[in-house]
């Protein structure tokens, strides 16, 4: 073990939504450290509460868990971390069992397995205030002597009980829970003989042996529960016999393990729960009326995305450019500092621009990622899965791809890191694998300089403008619909989907939870895919700025001479199918970093003087001028309507795009799966560019 | 006694016990820990616009499952 630290290790386990973020946040406060659980993209968290001695003690927050027989990657870390098979985690050696109070029994079930674990056991009670205030009473000193741990009461949003669960904390002779349950007749046999050969042959320790046995006998999938390691020949043997045993007499060994448990509960919640004077519906029922009405429904939720969108748009556009101000202050200050050369340039053009590139989009993804928290906190993120499921049916996924999947018409970036409350891993791979086909906001200067070229006046009528916009928003969103479903039914085809799912109660969200939540989140995405953007924007500053032109050359010529320019022209026969030219391939080529950039780079190519890209209002009549004044070598015009069109066509469907594919290296935890994301959406969008523009000449445009 | 019907044939507000439960499928198995075990009350709280998925209230909190699992799940309304 590791010598750095001899604080005793403390996990707090509950169900979802049981208000677990919020009571280690006041536990900890700022001293947490968050991360992932390396080889699975699970939010792990670990931080350093004091107790009532000052001494330090470690405290891990747990993911969300139904059962100890997980279905989940959460759920699979929380058993494993408790079993101590993460050799990254320290195994816990007490646990704060964390339940929400005003649904005792489901939230005992967990309770119940963990209590099988042979460690010391915290129960804390929360929202106990919401108990009160339904009337009902739950009589704790009972519990406590019931089970034979401590049991205390809290409510977590206020610290109320928090000294109190300290002081159990600080406890040195804290006790084992004493189990008022056995294993059924029929089974226990089969648990004790599991259990010492767990021991004997598998390595397990003694004491959670009986807990993995009793895991083994719930779940169907055995190699699953024993984790990466496979059980040994005799565990397997033992397992295998009682369970032909049991299929020759028909019973059902794992729905009597549950049965017998919830019995358990069902009697000590009898003793320990009065319940309170039945009352009418109450304060959640009643928005829930409507909140999911079959027309007022819709309407909230449209409400709420737009005003979500509305946000997004008009508050991240100040602090957009203002980053954009200042990094391109920063690169003059440096610029003017450093005296000319390969490294002011390397420093001002590639490392600047690649943090600048990162930054600006930060805001638009705290935003997205506080609505998101929000959503998350308040029960609400819920209800929209429980009404677009249906939808999302259709192509084979679940409600709960929705709000990522709708993010993504920001960002793709906080989309596809929405994608952890997805249970099923290849519902989840699914929709980050199409996310990106939803039209983001980096797409829309590129839109708007296609629009502006493809109309021959000045001003382009609204009506046309809008109509143009909004059909590509559609085809990106059909796209990505069309794609999830093929998806689904090939290469991810999987077990026919399930939807089990809660609906918590409504509650006020914890701001500061959320904030910090938004904060982390952001802070993860800067840490993970940082480092990979800062390489990709250096490896394209370089392409652009090698070999050197003599010192007379214009930034033009530079470019054209460049390894990007080389590279344009080494493209052009692939592009020229669907009507772009070199240039356009170095504009393709460039854009890689994000999309916007396009725009710059077009004008550094087609000569336009002093235009300014770091300003998002830039005036982009003498681009679109210059680009309509553009020739092929034989003199027919380059950007025509169809090909403004067909490259319009392009950027819905095409990768361009370096920040999303670092993070869904990060959340897919491989190459293989970013990889074959940029080769299946810039295939399509080579071929539907391809008919598109052969059709449009063939038909005369 | 009242005839068994399937969950996802019960009304929007009508209570029922429930009787029948397939025995295998991880599925299944998630829906007894979470407390949806032969024996137990539940009340069918409302279906979504669409048409499905359906919710449950049971054992005071609510649960959402598709159709398509609940019709694998005998009911007994209650009177």
């Amino acid at each position: 073990m590791k010598s750095e630290s001899t604080a005793p290790v403390f996990a707090i386990v509950g169900n979802p939504n049981c208000g677990k973020s919020t009571l280690f946040n006041a536990l900890t406060g700022l001293k947490q450290k968050v991360g992932n659980y390396p080889g699975v993209t699970v939010e792990k968290k670990q931080g350093t509460a004091y107790s009532q001695h000052g001494l330090p003690l470690t405290v891990i927050d747990l993911p969300g868990a139904y059962s100890l027989a997980a279905r989940s990657p959460d759920e699979a870390v929380t058993r494993d971390v408790l079993l101590g098979r993460r050799a990254d985690t320290p195994t816990p050696d007490r646990i704060i069992c964390l339940v929400d109070a005003t649904n005792l029994e489901r939230n005992l079930y967990l309770v119940h397995q963990v209590m099988d674990l042979g460690r010391p056991v915290i129960l804390a009670l929360n929202m106990m205030d919401l108990v009160e205030a339904s009337g009902m009473t739950i009589r704790i000193g009972r519990l406590q002597t019931a089970l034979g741990i401590p049991v205390i009461p809290c409510e977590a949003v206020n610290g109320k009980g928090l000294i109190e669960l300290k002081l159990a904390m600080s406890r040195t002779d804290l006790p084992l829970p004493r189990h008022a349950w056995d294993v059924p007749g029929a089974i226990a046999a089969a648990v004790a003989e599991l259990q010492a050969s767990l021991a004997l042959n598998d390595g397990k320790s003694p004491l959670s042996a009986r807990a993995e046995a009793l895991l083994l006998l719930t779940d169907q999938d055995s190699i699953r529960v024993a984790g990466s390691t496979p059980l040994s020949a005799r565990t397997a043997e033992i397992l295998a016999t009682w369970k032909k045993r049991w299929e020759a007499e028909g019973m059902d060994w794992a729905g009597t393990l549950v049965n017998s448990r919830y019995e358990a509960i069902g009697r000590l919640a009898a003793e320990v729960v009065q319940p309170g004077a039945a009352s009418g519906p109450t304060v959640s029922d009643r928005i829930d009326s409507v909140v999911t009405h079959p027309l007022w429904g819709w309407l909230i939720l449209g409400v709420v995305m737009t005003l979500i969108f509305v946000s997004i748009f008009t508050l991240a556009e100040y602090p957009m450019d203002w980053i954009g101000n200042g990094v391109s202050a920063l690169a003059g200050w440096v610029k003017g500092a450093l005296a000319p050369g390969d490294l002011r340039d390397l420093l001002t053009d590639g490392a600047i621009q690649g943090v600048g590139t990162i930054v600006t989009f930060l805001p638009q993804i705290l935003i997205l990622f506080f609505f998101i928290g929000l959503l998350e906190n308040t029960g609400y993120m819920a209800r929209a899965a429980f009404i677009m499921d249906r939808m999302m049916s259709r192509v084979g996924l679940n409600g709960r791809s929705f709000i990522p999947l709708l993010s993504s018409y920001a960002c793709a970036i906080p989309g596809i890191m929405a994608t952890r409350t997805i249970e099923d891993p290849k519902d989840r791979l699914t929709t980050i694998l199409v996310a990106p086909l939803m039209s983001c906001s980096a797409r829309l200067p590129v839109y708007l300089l296609m629009i502006a070229a493809m109309m021959p006046g000045n001003l382009v009528p609204l009506a046309t403008k809008v109509g143009l916009m909004l059909f590509m928003y559609a085809i990106g969103t059909f796209g990505a619909f069309g794609f999830a479903w093929l998806f689904k039914r090939t290469l991810l085809k999987g077990a026919p989907p399930l939807m089990i799912m809660e609906l918590p109660p409504y509650r006020l969200p914890g701001l500061k939870d959320v904030a910090m939540h938004m904060v982390q989140r952001a802070g993860l995405f800067l840490k993970r895919a940082g480092t990979v953007i800062l390489g990709i924007s250096i490896i394209l500053w370089f392409l652009s700025t090698y070999p050197k032109s003599p010192a007379t050359a214009t930034q033009t010529q530079q470019v054209e001479h460049s390894f990007a320019g080389r590279a344009g022209h080494a493209i052009e026969p692939l592009i020229k199918p669907i009507g772009f030219d070199w240039r356009i391939g170095i504009g393709l080529i460039s854009s890689f970093a994000a999309r916007e950039v396009f725009v710059s780079s077009t004008a550094v190519v087609f000569s336009v003087e002093n235009f300014d890209a770091t300003n998002d209002h830039a005036d982009i009549a003498p681009l679109r001028v210059a680009l309509r004044h553009a020739r092929w070598p034989d003199g027919r015009a380059l950007f025509t309507p169809l090909v403004c069109l067909t490259l319009m066509i392009y950027y819905v469907f095409a990768m361009q795009c370096m920040s999303t594919i670092a993070v869904v290296r990060r959340e897919t935890n491989s190459w293989r799966w970013p990889i074959f994301q940029t080769l299946y959406m810039t295939g399509a969008a080579w071929i539907f560019s391809f008919i598109i523009y052969q059709v449009g000449t063939a038909i005369g445009f | 006694m009242a005839a068994e019907i399937r969950l996802s044939e019960l009304a929007a507000g009508k209570a029922a016990v429930i009787r029948s439960f397939p025995k295998s499928g991880s599925g299944f198995l998630r829906l007894r820990e979470m407390g949806l075990l032969p024996g137990t009350t539940v009340t069918l709280v409302r279906v979504a616009p669409l048409g499905d998925p359906i919710e449950i209230k049971l054992r005071g909190y609510l649960l959402t499952l598709r159709k398509s699992e609940a019709e694998h799940i005998g009911v007994e309304p209650a009177p």
